[in-house]
């Protein structure tokens, strides 16, 4: 017997319901079922197995389908939330760790919800961004300042390798396995076409989208998955990951389940093994140790990739930028702790790492105190929800963001926070052929160059509105921020004035 | 072949010219690193003491190593053969994918960790004589072979194997080693164990000179994992 | 009433400039540019006015001419002091004034002639130019009522609280002579009362004199405070001012490249361009993203042996060019220009981030100007 009750129940409004049955089918967590009764055929459905995830809601044809919260109480109490006691059911009943997934839900500040953005009025005009120019195109990398002139006196135009973007955003780290063939080859069409990257997480590339190259960032995780010269070779950038914002200090494991023919082909593992990426790299202990991967990967590439450290926000998190920032890296990637994942164990998703926004901005803020900013670019992460993230930002000092969650809901996630499942009846986070099959990537990438058009504009509008007309002298300009409802500490850590002053 | 002299060369000095030729001696080479990183079909033959990293991505051709190599030779190697005059340091083998490592002495600390195999590609990893702790850890595929030539008592340390989930280690030793993680399988070797193996002990011998037979006529245990999915019911879903 | 960069506020403010530039080297009076700046009264408030002329100093030309500001007799004791240990003073006196009854609460403002003290030069193993404006920095930031307003070679700011054509009779401009000039009138939108607050602002012999506001302003500033810099004032002049100084005296870069950097052509203007320049346009808006600078602005920079106008890439800002023969002028209006030349041709209004740049003809230019004027011929 089970003490965990489930969380919702269904609504079928039987005025409505033909008994045509696609629920049953669209449903892989089977929920409903058809039976026979003596009366005819009806539906009926078992809620304990319900994810919330809307996919029989959104294709019911006579709308007859609501899911509900259960009301289903236990006794009032702030302090043993009834999701507290479900865990401690759950966990009695296996032993098991709890595992969840996409980004902590939980209550903690949300510190771009608590800045707000400035505007000029007289003393400066605002500019119109649909009929006068408005760039937001970036380039990522390192920049050495260092001026060498020809014989002639002219100068040499050798810049260290770079990643150029048409906007400041990218589609942060999903591997091929936690997600689905076609959400890859979304992401991979959609970055193609807006002229940014997607990444491949540490998941290897799949043969088929080597041609995006151009557009694809190669990470090279613990484990190695599918990581060999050509697959180096095929991206704009190298990604090495050393942590994870939905669980620092954590590796991966994706469940043989998950490996699949396919799946097995672009992680260059059998069919069926556990794909574990232990939790640090057994190659780097200590900062001197970073450096010899990104040169490793550097010498491997004869220097043509610029070289990204994707790390997790922790607490020393600026002093660990100001390690990378002195490795030879030439990007820091930086995940929040609100950050997605695929599965992730539930307490070190929801109680390690900190918020992004202070650590984005304490991250800038050290770099350039030791004048090392320049040596990198930051991109930031975790999580990013929408145009106005963006812009604070980069306000508060990132060249550009990563979105993985944003990217995921636009392809049709429904944040029902079950991928760890494999039973994503929205085709995103399973690799089963059939639900796989409901997501289309040409449908898929055209939602996502949607969205981040439509980002783009918000983001034109907010820059217009500051009289600034191109992204690079938005980025880091923390007078263009102003914080409501936060104490002097983080003030300063996120170097901003309260608004009024 | 022509010869480097690595004397006060910077890496990636040094990287640009190997890069340059097909075959190349070094000579005096002084801890440089990165040594054939990225490399496809070289061969490089080293005197001095090659830097960490060596062979890192390497997709095959052939580096010999008079002497010994520092820590995490071989990172992710793909395919190719590299055969150490020496010892070799922590890391040897991290998350190699395929082709070969001959290490006439002793390996570190975690050598062979997470090193998998896929298709075709099967790396092997023959130690002569001892290996450190965590021997093959993570272990997802290919073969770790300690011979043990030296005969001695403890030849792989501490937790060897742990978090194994496929591949297989392969120690000559006359008694079954200790303190093994519960989800190792280990047995001793018959002939039929012993006929894979094989064929790299008698290129190790033909490589450091040794007695194949003297070798092969000893006990050797095998360990592989119990499971491929070692970790299934760690997790409850939340 | 706020000194600027107490209170950690930025002040912003519109204005008027204008300046004259003699390609022969002739010497202008510098009663010119003050009769200029009286018509421009309107664009500036009374709260500020300065000038710049470069060539004033013949009989001391190889010497840095200091003009400090000074609150009281203790914060000059203690600057005096400090320049003459770091420095060999050769001259020192009052700045000669006239007393104007709009111009009042004024400093005690001293001009010193100096060499850095050749053995801690060596020592210091700095580029003699670089030790002056480490000195200068040290002042301005660490010795409290001294302000150095002005530090080149040949050249003299002269600025105050007041409206620029009183502050000019004030400071006797007409004694003066110099074969370039540039002015500035403030309209601040604070009530600031402080002297040093005036423009033009300058480091060593570059001085710059600005109208307008950068929105760019603390991406600019977080930037260049890496490099040494401490922008105190808070103000646009003082950041545009280092930047200038750290792309044209520490990185190498001509003017008109610097130009492409603060001002730099749309990325759509640079994929239109002829190769050579594409690439070097390119190249600099990638290396130095962070000093590009967005906003109204109009910019009159001077240094020994030039003069530079440059407008905001939007062109959001007024600024009007003429010519008399050897003689170039600028000025936020043309009235200014045909006040101090009626005779002036050529009137021209440079487009957004057009560089014009005008030298001392002889001056050996090294290295050679490559033309990045994203409006040469064939582009548009």
């Amino acid at each position: 017997m089970s003490y965990v009750y489930a969380d919702y129940e269904i609504k079928r409004d039987l005025t409505r319901c033909t008994t045509c049955g696609i629920c049953v089918k669209q449903c892989f967590n089977g929920v409903h079922s058809l039976i026979e009764t003596e009366k005819g055929v009806r539906l009926v459905s078992d809620e304990s197995k319900c994810v919330n995830c809307h996919r029989c809601v959104s294709l019911c044809p006579s709308r007859a389908l609501k899911i509900v919260r259960s009301d289903l109480f236990f006794r009032e109490n702030d302090n043993w939330k009834d999701s507290v006691i479900k865990e401690i059911y759950k966990q009695a009943e296996s032993g098991g760790v709890l595992l969840s997934s996409m980004g902590c839900p939980e209550e903690y500040p949300v510190y771009f919800d608590k800045i707000l953005i400035n505007a000029s009025q007289v003393t400066n005009p605002s500019i119109d961004p649909l009929r006068e120019p408005m760039e937001t195109k970036v380039t990522l990398g390192k920049r050495n300042h260092e001026i060498q002139r020809d014989k002639n006196g002219h100068i040499v135009c050798n810049t260290s390798p770079r990643l150029n973007l048409e906007l400041p955003i990218m589609f942060s780290a999903m591997s091929y396995g936690s997600i689905s063939y076609n959400a890859h080859k979304s992401l991979a069409l959609a970055a193609t076409e807006l002229g940014i990257c997607y990444n491949t997480g540490e998941g290897g590339l799949n043969k088929d989208f080597f041609k995006y190259g151009k557009n694809t960032i190669v990470q090279v995780a613990s484990g190695r998955f599918g990581v060999y010269k050509d697959y180096l070779e095929a991206g704009a950038a190298i990604e090495i990951k050393m942590g994870q914002g939905a669980k620092p200090g954590i590796g991966g494991h994706l469940p043989g389940a998950k490996i699949t023919e396919d799946v097995s082909m672009t992680r260059m593992i059998p069919v069926g093994t556990d794909a574990i990426s232990p939790a640090p790299h057994h190659d780097i202990y200590s900062i001197e140790d970073l450096k010899q991967l990104v040169f490793a990967l550097k010498e491997a590439t004869e220097y043509k990739k610029p070289i990204i450290v994707k790390v997790a926000a922790v607490h020393n998190i600026a002093a660990v930028a100001s390690g990378i920032a002195r490795s030879g890296a030439d990007i820091i990637a930086i995940d929040g702790f609100r950050g997605g994942t695929g599965a992730a164990p539930t307490r070190i998703r929801d109680n390690v790492g900190i918020p992004i926004e202070l650590a984005l901005a304490s991250v800038d803020s050290r770099l350039r105190e030791e004048g090392i900013r320049e040596n990198v670019s930051l991109v930031a992460g975790g999580s990013i929800r929408s145009s106005a993230d963006v812009v604070k930002a980069i306000a508060l000092g990132a060249d550009a963001v990563y979105i993985g969650t944003a990217a995921l809901v636009a392809l049709g996630c429904h944040l029902c926070r079950n991928c760890q499942s494999g039973k994503c009846n929205w085709g995103i986070a399973t690799q089963i052929p059939e639900l796989v099959g409901r997501l289309e990537p040409e449908t898929g990438s055209k939602r996502l160059v949607n969205l981040l058009t439509a980002w783009d504009h918000e983001i034109k509008e907010f820059m217009g509105g500051m009289g600034i007309n191109s992204i690079e002298a938005l980025k880091g300009n923390r007078l263009m921020l102003r914080g409501v409802g936060l104490n002097e500490k983080e003030l300063a850590i996120l170097g901003i004035k309260h608004a009024g002053e | 072949m022509k010869t480097i002299n690595c004397e006060k060369l910077d890496f990636s000095k040094l990287g640009e010219l190997i890069r340059e030729e097909k075959e190349v001696e070094l000579i005096n080479c002084e801890g440089q690193r990165f040594i054939g990183a990225g490399t496809e079909n070289k061969k490089i033959i080293i005197n001095g003491v090659p830097g960490n990293g060596l062979a890192s991505f390497m997709s095959g051709g052939e580096i010999t190593v008079r002497g010994n190599v520092q820590d995490q030779a071989c990172d992710t190697m793909n395919d190719g053969n590299v055969v150490i005059y020496g010892s070799a340091g922590d890391a040897t083998g991290y998350a190699m994918r395929g082709g070969t490592i001959y290490i006439e002495g002793k390996a570190g600390y975690r050598t062979g960790i997470h090193i998998k195999e896929y298709g075709d590609k099967k790396p092997v990893i023959v130690i002569g004589e001892t290996a450190g702790s965590f021997l093959g850890e993570y272990q997802a595929g290919g073969i770790i072979i300690v011979l043990n030539r030296k005969d001695d008592k403890s030849p792989v340390g501490f937790f060897c194997g742990t978090g194994m989930h496929g591949g297989k280690i392969v120690i000559r030793c006359a008694k079954e080693p200790k303190n093994l993680s519960p989800k190792i399988r280990i047995k001793k070797a018959n002939e039929e164990d012993l006929k894979e193996i094989k064929r790299y002990v008698f290129k190790f011998c033909e490589y450091f000179s040794e007695d194949a037979n003297r070798l092969l006529n000893s006990d050797f245990y095998i360990l592989t994992p119990d499971s491929e999915n070692p970790y299934k019911e760690l997790y409850v879903q939340n | 009433m706020y000194k600027e960069g107490e209170n950690e506020t930025k002040i912003s403010s519109g204005c008027a400039i204008a300046g004259v530039f003699s390609e022969v080297g002739e010497m202008i009076s510098g009663g010119i540019i003050t009769e200029a700046m009286r018509t421009m009264r309107e664009r500036s408030n009374g709260l500020g006015g300065g000038f710049a002329g470069y060539g004033i100093y013949p009989q001391y030309k190889d010497y840095y001419a200091f003009h400090v500001f000074y609150s009281d007799k203790e914060s000059k004791k203690a600057c005096e002091d400090y320049l003459d240990e770091k420095f060999e003073i050769i001259n020192l006196s009052k700045i000669p004034v006239r007393k104007n009854p709009h111009v009042t609460d004024e400093p005690l403002i001293w001009r010193y002639f100096v060499m850095p003290d050749h053995n801690l030069l060596r020592d210091s193993q700095l580029d003699e130019r670089e030790y002056v404006a480490r000195c200068v920095i040290k002042i301005n930031n660490e010795i409290k009522g001294a302000y150095v307003f002005s530090s080149g070679k040949n050249m003299g700011c002269f600025k105050g609280v007041g409206y620029p054509e009183d502050i000019g009779d004030y400071f006797k401009l007409e004694e003066y002579s110099g074969y370039g000039w540039t002015a500035h009138g403030r309209y601040p939108t604070n009530t600031p009362g402080w002297w040093g607050g005036a423009h033009p602002f300058s480091l060593l012999d570059l001085s710059v004199v600005h109208n307008g506001e950068i929105s760019s302003y603390d991406a600019n500033r977080r930037f260049i405070e890496m490099f040494g810099y401490k922008c105190t004032l808070l103000t646009d002049t003082e950041v545009i001012t280092y930047a200038l100084d750290f792309l044209v005296r520490k990185k190498g870069l001509t003017m008109s490249e610097a130009a492409a950097v603060i001002a730099a052509p749309f990325w759509t203007t640079i994929e239109n361009m002829s190769d050579e320049r594409r690439d070097v346009c390119n190249y600099l808006r990638k290396e130095f993203p962070s000093l590009l600078m967005t906003g109204p602005f109009s910019i009159l920079v001077g240094w020994n042996g030039g003069m530079m106008a440059l407008n905001d890439r939007l062109k959001l800002r007024s600024m009007v060019t003429a010519r008399n023969g050897s003689r170039a002028y600028f000025a936020s209006e043309e009235c200014a220009i045909r006040k101090m030349d009626e005779n002036s041709v050529d009137f021209f209004a440079p487009r957004g981030g057009e560089p014009i740049i005008v030298t001392l003809k002889g001056e050996k230019s090294n290295p050679p100007i490559t033309n990045l004027n994203c409006f040469a011929e064939g582009d548009i």
